[in-house]
């Protein structure tokens, strides 16, 4: 019982990383109609940017706080991956727009395969380590039917809250602001948008800057939570959120949330009771049986619509 | 006609490719007019609403609003001029409310001011006040294009460029929106640029019409002289619809 409990928590914990990324995935995919395949590099160039700036700030500065270091490795993480992300899409993306359906995406792989050899050559082949930092846990015990009680880290609360708030935050731009209005008017009818004086570009660039500035927080917290990064990290994250959006129904952002915290359970509970080699596996399976008989995902909207 | 117009399009052309869907088109909208457009289906009509908005764009000629050249500009910058357009297919969001829409005619404009815009629209169109949480999609057509012109008035253009109202519409609602834009046009001196194939009713309101055959203007004048032209008649009106 208690070691299923602890599964659950760790399977929530990366299903949360897994969202933050997907939410990126399906809001691209939502304004512009297009996968962006480079943004599972974005968040490992994310996770680099991050480790940096710790070692910046506690090895070199030597800030006494950690979760001081953490709020502003998170902060500067976020701002420094959005000017990536923006960088991108005006240089490989919009000028692209208007061509044939399938340029941005090549040209998405390229930026893909120009992150990680980038980074590859910038800072390395090998596994770059965060020094142990975030070690306190709380035992849980004398819950009922737990004899060993359940070990909580703080980082993986830590990896939750924030989550959660930040989902709170960004659902409230996006349904209650000017700019979020106008980023599901783009959406919905480009066109139109401009019409009523929308500038398309200007939205497309913040999208694409919030994608990244929550993929950034993934990247920090996926940092806080195994300690080591590699250039080449963003290709099995990237694909897992991306069958996270594609799961809750790519487009939808509550979609892609639940996406995520499903291939998170998924995949860790898999591991636990049955088999790690297969924990991949298992996870894109669900993701064919899902697709099998609900096509446009658990939280996709069908497409019916009167015109 | 001393005052410049507000709106010019002199020796405008725009295609589609390699087919030309406008062939010098040259139209004059003052301020103050009711003006319409009106054609068969496929003239060029929602081209030529398009293309003052610059896509897709004229190939040649020049498109002037209150002096200035717009030719060139993107979309959302002649949107900001104060030209607003209810455009073909009425274009309603519709996965988001009534409520939403209007409010994204009113995103460039002075949000305290919105309120005050929404009332008179609800005074317009009393329909829209009770559809407000309704999605855009749900909407009966007749309401979409109400909405559609509610949205492009919450702007308050300088210029309306209306695609069409009548398209699709029960003759009572029709008749409304027809109503509509008179008094907004006498009350408010809305200056209304109208694209219509519903002749008759276009004709009648309109100060002054342009009829548009495959891309070219072909008559213009006063809205009841060219409704009393034989070949209009025949055309446009007797001929079939």
């Amino acid at each position: 019982m208690e070691n299923f409990v602890q599964q659950i928590i760790n399977g929530l914990t990366l299903g949360s990383i897994y969202g933050l990324i997907a939410i990126g995935y399906t809001m691209v995919f939502g304004i512009i109609g297009m996968v962006n395949f480079a943004h599972g590099d974005v968040f490992m160039v994310s996770t680099f940017i991050a480790l940096i700036l710790f070692l910046a700030l506690t090895q070199l500065l030597g800030l006494p706080s950690i979760y001081l270091a953490l709020f502003l490795v998170l902060v500067a993480a976020m701002v420094l991956t959005s000017l990536w992300s923006w960088a991108i899409e005006r240089v490989a993306y919009r000028p692209l727009r208007g061509s044939f359906r399938l340029a941005p995406l090549i040209s998405a792989i390229g930026m893909s395969i120009f992150l990680m050899n980038f980074v590859q050559v910038t800072q390395g082949p090998r596994n770059k380590p965060l020094p142990p930092m975030f070690n306190d846990v709380i035992q849980l015990s004398g819950l009922p039917g737990a004899a060993n009680g359940i070990t909580l880290a703080w980082k993986q609360i830590l990896i939750m809250a924030v989550t959660a708030v930040l989902l709170c935050v960004f659902w409230f731009v996006v349904q209650k602001t000017a700019l979020g209005r106008a980023q599901r008017a783009v959406e919905q009818d480009r066109r139109m948008a401009a019409l009523l004086g929308v500038d398309v570009n200007r939205t497309v660039s913040l999208t694409f800057v919030i994608g990244a500035a929550l993929a950034a927080v993934a990247g920090t917290l996926y940092l806080v939570q195994y300690g080591v990064v590699r250039f080449d990290d963003g290709f099995i994250p990237g694909v897992k959120a991306f069958t996270a959006a594609v799961l809750g129904g790519i487009g939808s952002i509550p979609g892609a949330v639940l996406g995520g915290l499903l291939i998170g359970l998924i995949e860790v509970l898999w591991s636990a009771y049955v088999s790690s080699d297969y924990k991949n596996v298992a996870a894109f399976s669900v993701l064919i049986v899902v697709l099998i008989f609900m096509p446009s995902g658990l939280l996709g909207r069908p497409e019916v619509e009167k015109v | 006609m001393s005052a410049a117009p507000l709106l010019s399009l002199d020796g405008v052309e725009a295609r589609y490719g390699s087919i030309a869907a406008l062939k010098g088109v040259d139209v004059r909208v003052d301020a103050g007019e009711i003006v319409a457009l009106i054609g068969a289906n496929g003239a060029g009509k929602s081209t030529l609403m398009m293309t003052i908005f610059g896509e897709p764009r004229a190939s040649r000629g020049r498109i002037v609003f209150d002096g200035r050249d717009v030719t060139n500009m993107q979309a959302h910058e002649i949107a900001r001029l104060g030209i607003a357009q209810s455009p073909e297919g009425r274009r309603i969001f519709p996965r988001m409310s009534v409520w939403e829409n209007l409010r994204m005619g009113a995103a460039l404009g002075d949000p305290s001011a919105f309120d005050q815009d929404c009332e008179r629209m609800f005074a317009i169109f009393p329909r829209l006040k009770e559809r407000l949480h309704q999605r855009g999609g749900t909407l009966s057509g007749g309401e979409q294009q109400m909405l559609a012109i509610a949205r492009a008035l919450m702007t308050r253009p300088r210029l309306l460029l209306l695609d069409e109202p009548s398209l699709g519409l029960a003759p009572l609602v029709v008749k409304l929106i027809f109503e509509v834009i008179r008094d907004l046009n006498r009350q408010h001196g809305l200056t209304v640029f109208l694209v219509e194939q519903n002749a008759y009713h276009a004709l009648q309101l309109a100060h002054r019409g342009y009829v548009l055959v495959n891309g070219a203007v072909t008559m213009s004048g006063p809205g009841r002289d060219l409704l009393a032209r034989p070949e209009i008649r025949a055309a446009y009106l007797e001929g079939g619809h």
